[in-house]
């Protein structure tokens, strides 16, 4: 299976051929989503495959050449795949939960009215044509083994990303319903949402600016080591910070530019929450299992550089610290369940980050595998209740659905738990990991991650409270709302499994356990050879920091339900009281709006001073134009030879090039 | 004899079509689809009769012509003009199949203008003398001119005034720097002139400048450009592939072929100076792409922006950019020719190419917005694509040599995808414009037109190597011309 690999990136692409040529005129919608979703198991059937032979062969990484891509004198890349515990890692998890979303949006992507019956939907083919081209992009990315595949890997998900976002291009931006802060108190008003095809261009454009420094990074690689292949650059990596000291920090600092983008981080997150334009299988596939957690994967590929840039990776840290308490104060009020499950996104990606950047690298892969599990877990369960409520996914207008929908409301709070970090859930093992290993390096830096789990499990909570629990708020939404269908419950039943059990990859080893994703990922991770030794901390702090995370985790999760289901009027007072401080974070910090006037519309404003002034008045009409005329007068008064016929202007040119000619001739 | 063929068979075409009674439109039609088609099958032996990795010209030719004078019909390829060649039989086919149904008058003058056009273009980029190369690339300026000036918009006489006489212009110096040459070396065979010629560097400076800025008004550089949008505006469709996809590339084709060989020692004083106005050209296009209200007019702009990328491969990128920018010009070629095309089946349809006009068409016309959004992404440099791999190794290449200028250029995409996917955004997506009710979708013409175009997109942008180990040979020797001046200078 692993000189077989190829297939798990060929299958969905064949995928995508036969349903973006044949789906829509031919095959039909069934036929159509029975095809998507079994390329992809297929997929994942040959990674597993692969992944036993890797397992049996010990984790020893096999290159698997296709062929020559572009070779130019001293430049050639070839089109290989890099078998090894990492990229398996990632094609376990993309086509694992690739498949299960697939699953899941067979039935999602049908709308169907009160009496159960599908509309004829003629795009549903272009739906699961783009779904399939994600999931083979994403693996280019992860198998690729240069840095050119997955700069093309990188692109080709930010493309699909694009045509999922802007799924339904012909939709118009909606206006959202103002909070109310109780009588005789001003309700905040909220910015209208952009249009799917806005929100998808936003997530392009955005993600291009990071590409840029990306691929900054890569044409440094390539003029420092003359390659962009993994093995030989990282085999050239601690000789060349010896004779170069300045350029891994660069090439480090440059490709993290491109993750700042395609993860979502400060200052380039803006493209996430609006990213929820998007159909929500999008939403939980790209937007929180995968694609966004593409910069982790690049910084753990690239484990040797960073290590060899420890002030880069500091700030990578403080960047991804940041981010995470950042998303998640904007999350605490955000009244949309899935844009609290973006910022949450956002906030948990910085995790992520932290976590590689103090170094910590199987943390980081392991928090990643488990997000991927609970968050599309949750967003599967968002957008259960979205189809269940005909698109509604106001949290206003829910309330006490967990009656109406057991499978999705048990799911869900499977899913929140594990976010949250309550004991024993899969997130549990995986935050605290981080949150350990950032403490060693960061007491501060530890602080401001306690804190945003604490706010992590209080704003889970609350959606999850307010959607599910209480009285219902909107009666004839309540009325009609119903369980989904089976392709939906089982999408939702499986990762609420692995949400459960997730953590079981690894144990923490101070308690004695085997730490599976340790063993499985040490042969990616390269160790300096005259590296900073390694002090661990004492058992008992491992403890102190884990009782901490689990007593955070409850507590803000107790503080929800008080909030929220035993004193309602408590947090409407504190937004009124704290009115200002409340509007600052419904309106997200107001950043969309300052990087409009910062950049976009100076930069519309210096184009059309362009087109309009420099190119149109003065080169065109003033200079080109103006010395035409020029001529045209002089020649007026030459002759009248002029009648605007072309032959008679060729004429001149003879006569012109004759007499030129002749000067050569006889002088 | 092939490339003698390729100049003569739509020639031929040309004469032929001239016999045809004025209403025999059919026998027009399929009388110029058949030369095209004759004229791009005899130009295939060129790609698979090619010798790989070998350095010299091929499939050359050289018969006498003004024997006293020293002047001789010199023909041949390298890697610079194989695929320019394939290129231009390729999409002058394609230009006629999209004429089919586009023009009504006229019919019979057009498409031997057409196919004159081809001769000429085919002559320019096989010419390897001096002479034979001015006079073609004189006489492919005429046809177009006619093309624009007969069958274009409301604007076309101006259009087409400018373009000839701007082009004209330009080109009188490089006549002038020809007959320098040939007063210095005896002839005006090319490869006689680049072997033995010894002129000063002050002449080399001198004469770049007379050749370079001929090159220059045709790419367009930066600020030499507002010929092209006011051209493409008024075009008819044909005419704009024909000029976009072939015609620019002459510009930065014989920057490769005439300029750099000839006079390499002008290249440390004249390349800082491109390299700024490529690096303007590619920012200022895309800026003022971003504002316009006419589609073709923005693709006009784009152009500026792209052609920049080719001409900051040829004068900084070093071996990388210079076949980075060989492939970028038949990446151009396409993808824009696919805009261009595209903008037509609208245009033929809707006789508008405002954006206020369209909006949500992708509703109404699949196949049409599929393909649209295909030549987009080609154009946009998306991987998988041919545009990505082009615009990847000019800015790898630029970057070893001159980080800054890549950094800037590697800007210039970001403002690619602003630009481009607004022009997708305002026709394709948001809600659906009702003017564009009885719109329909492409036929199957006009259907297998895209699908040849995007196919080979796909093939380049997957197997750039089969490009790729015809081009090097010729751009390893300019390489190593530019790297032994650029030791000269240093010392």
């Amino acid at each position: 299976m692993t000189q077989l690999i190829w297939l798990t990136i060929a299958l969905p692409i064949l995928g995508l051929l036969i349903n973006g040529l044949f789906g829509r005129r031919f095959l039909g919608n069934r036929v159509v989503s029975i095809i998507a979703p079994l390329m992809v198991l297929l997929a994942f059937l040959v990674g597993v495959g692969a992944f036993f032979e890797t397992m049996g062969r010990d984790g020893e990484a096999v290159t698997v050449h296709l062929w020559n891509w572009t070779t130019i004198g001293d430049f050639s890349v070839p089109i290989n795949l890099l078998v090894d515990p990492l990229s398996l890692t990632m094609v376990l998890v993309v086509t694992g939960v690739g498949f299960l979303i697939h699953v899941y949006a067979t039935d999602y992507m049908v709308h169907r009215d009160d009496h159960g019956h599908a509309h004829d939907d003629r795009d549903f083919p272009r739906f699961f044509t783009f779904l399939n081209l994600f999931i083979a992009s994403m693996l280019v990315l992860v198998l690729g083994d240069n840095y050119l595949m997955m700069y093309v890997g990188w692109e080709l998900v930010g493309v699909s990303s694009y045509l999922l976002i802007g799924y339904w291009f012909d939709r118009p931006s909606e206006e959202q319903t103002p909070i109310d802060l109780g009588p005789d108190t001003e309700p905040v008003q909220l910015q209208p949402l952009l249009s799917p095809a806005a929100s998808g261009m936003k997530a392009f454009i955005v993600n291009r600016i990071g590409d840029v420094g990306f691929a900054l990074g890569v044409f440094l690689i390539w003029s420092t080591f003359g390659t962009l292949q993994f093995d030989e650059v990282f085999a050239e990596a601690v000789h060349v910070s010896e004779t170069m000291p300045t350029v891994i920090p660069w090439i480090t600092a440059l490709l993290f530019v491109g993750a700042i983008g395609k993860s979502a981080q400060l200052p380039l997150y803006v493209w996430l929450p609006d990213a929820m334009a998007g159909p929500t299988p999008v939403s939980a596939l790209i937007h929180a299992a995968t694609m966004v957690t593409a910069g982790v994967y690049m910084i753990v590929r690239s484990n040797i550089l960073y290590s060899l840039a420890p002030n880069v990776s500091l700030w990578i840290a403080i960047i991804g610290m940041a981010t995470a308490f950042f998303a998640a104060t904007i999350a605490l009020v955000q009244v949309d369940l899935k844009r609290v499950l973006a910022y949450s996104t956002v906030s948990q990606l910085g995790y992520m980050f932290a976590a590689v950047g103090v170094g910590a690298y199987t943390a980081g892969m392991f928090h990643l595998v488990t997000h991927a599990f609970f968050k599309a877990l949750l967003f599967l369960g968002a957008g259960s209740v979205m189809h269940a409520l005909h698109d509604v996914i106001d949290i206003r207008r829910m309330g006490g659905l967990k009656d109406k929908m057991k499978i999705t409301w048990i799911t869900f709070w499977i899913g929140g738990l594990a976010l949250a970090g309550f004991p024993l859930m899969s997130g549990f093992f995986s935050k605290d990991e981080i949150l350990a290993h950032v403490f060693e390096a960061s007491p501060i830096l530890w602080f401001f991650g306690i804190l945003t789990a604490g706010m992590t499990a209080f704003y889970t909570f609350r959606a999850i409270f307010i959607a599910f629990h209480g009285k219902p708020r909107d009666h004839h939404l309540y009325e009609h709302a119903h369980e989904n269908r089976a392709p939906i419950t089982f999408a939702l039943s499986v990762l609420a499994v692995l949400a459960i059990f997730g953590g079981l990859l690894g144990l923490p080893a101070f308690m004695g356990f085997t730490h599976y994703l340790d063993g499985w990922l040490e042969h990616v991770l390269y160790e300096l050879p005259h590296g900073a030794e390694e002090h661990h901390m004492s058992v008992t702090m491992e403890y102190i920091l884990m009782g901490t995370s689990a007593v955070i985790a409850v507590g803000g999760i107790a503080l929800a339900y008080f909030f929220y289901m035993v004193q309602p009027s408590i947090p409407q007072n504190i937004a009124r009281s704290l009115r200002s401080l409340f509007a600052l974070l419904a309106h997200k910090y107001w950043i969309d709006e300052l990087y409009d006037t910062l950049f976009v519309q100076p930069g519309l404003k210096l184009s059309n001073a362009f087109a309009n002034g420099l190119d149109k008045l003065i080169i065109d009409e003033t200079f080109i134009d103006g010395s035409a005329k020029l001529v045209g007068r002089f020649g007026k008064l030459l002759s009248k030879l002029e009648n605007g016929y072309t032959s008679n202007y060729a004429l001149a040119t003879f006569i012109g090039v004759l007499i030129m000619i002749s000067y050569f001739f006889l002088r | 004899m092939i490339l003698s063929l390729l100049i003569l068979i739509p020639i031929t075409g040309a004469i032929l079509i001239a016999f045809v009674p004025r209403e025999q439109e059919n026998v027009v039609k399929w009388l110029a689809l058949g030369t095209t088609a004759v004229a791009l099958v005899v130009s295939l032996p060129l790609y698979f009769g090619f010798v790989d990795n070998a350095s010299g010209y091929q499939f050359e030719e050289f018969r006498p012509w003004i024997p006293p004078l020293n002047i001789a019909y010199h023909v041949g390829i390298d890697g610079l003009s194989l695929f320019l060649i394939l290129l231009t039989t390729f999409l002058t086919l394609i230009s006629v199949l999209s004429s089919w149904t586009a023009i009504t008058d006229g019919l019979k003058g057009y498409m031997a203008l057409m196919l004159l056009l081809e001769a000429a273009v085919i002559g320019v980029f096989v010419s390897l003398d001096l002479f034979l190369f001015y006079l073609f690339w004189e006489a492919s300026l005429i046809p177009m001119a006619l093309l624009i000036g007969k069958w274009g918009g409301s604007r076309r006489v101006y259009a087409a005034v400018k373009f000839i006489i701007y082009t004209m212009a330009g080109s009188t110096l490089m006549l002038v720097g020809a007959l320098v040459l040939y007063v210095n070396g005896g002839t005006s065979d090319l490869p006689t002139l680049v072997n033995n010629l010894e002129l000063s560097q002050n002449l080399q400076i001198i004469l770049f400048f007379a050749f370079a800025l001929a090159f220059s008004v045709k790419v367009p550089l930066f600020p030499l450009h507002t010929w092209l949008p006011t051209a493409h505006v008024e075009a008819p469709t044909a005419g704009s592939i024909m000029l976009a996809g072939v015609l620019l590339k002459m510009g930065t084709y014989s920057y490769l072929r005439f300029a750099i060989p000839l006079f390499p020692d002008a290249l440390a004083y004249w390349s800082p100076l491109l390299v700024t106005l490529a690096i303007v050209g590619i920012l200022y296009g895309a800026l003022v792409a971003l504002v316009q209200d006419d589609v073709k007019k923005l693709v006009a702009y784009s152009s500026v922006a792209h052609m920049g990328f080719i001409v900051l491969g040829t004068f900084s990128g070093g071996q990388q950019g210079m076949s980075g920018a060989v492939l970028q010009m038949i990446n151009h070629g396409l993808s824009t020719g696919m805009l261009f095309f595209l903008i037509g089946v609208l245009y033929e349809q809707r006789h508008t190419r405002l954006f206020s006009e369209y909006g949500g068409l992708w509703v109404k016309v699949p196949v049409f917005g599929t393909y649209f959004l295909l030549a987009v992404f080609s154009s946009v440099g998306l991987p998988g694509l041919n545009g990505f791999v082009g615009e990847f190794v000019i800015l790898l290449g630029t970057f070893k040599v001159n980080p800054i200028a890549a950094a800037l250029g590697t800007f210039g995409i970001v403002l690619a995808a602003w630009y481009l996917l607004t022009a997708t955004r305002k026709m394709m997506m948001g809600p659906f414009n009702e003017a564009n009710k009885n719109l329909k979708d492409m036929n199957l013409r006009e259907s297998g037109i895209a699908f040849a175009l995007i196919a080979l997109c796909f093939v380049i942008g997957f197997f750039p190597n089969l490009l790729f180990d015809k081009i090097n040979p010729a751009t390893v020797e300019l390489a190593e011309i530019i790297k032994a001046t650029a030791l000269l200078a240093g010392q």
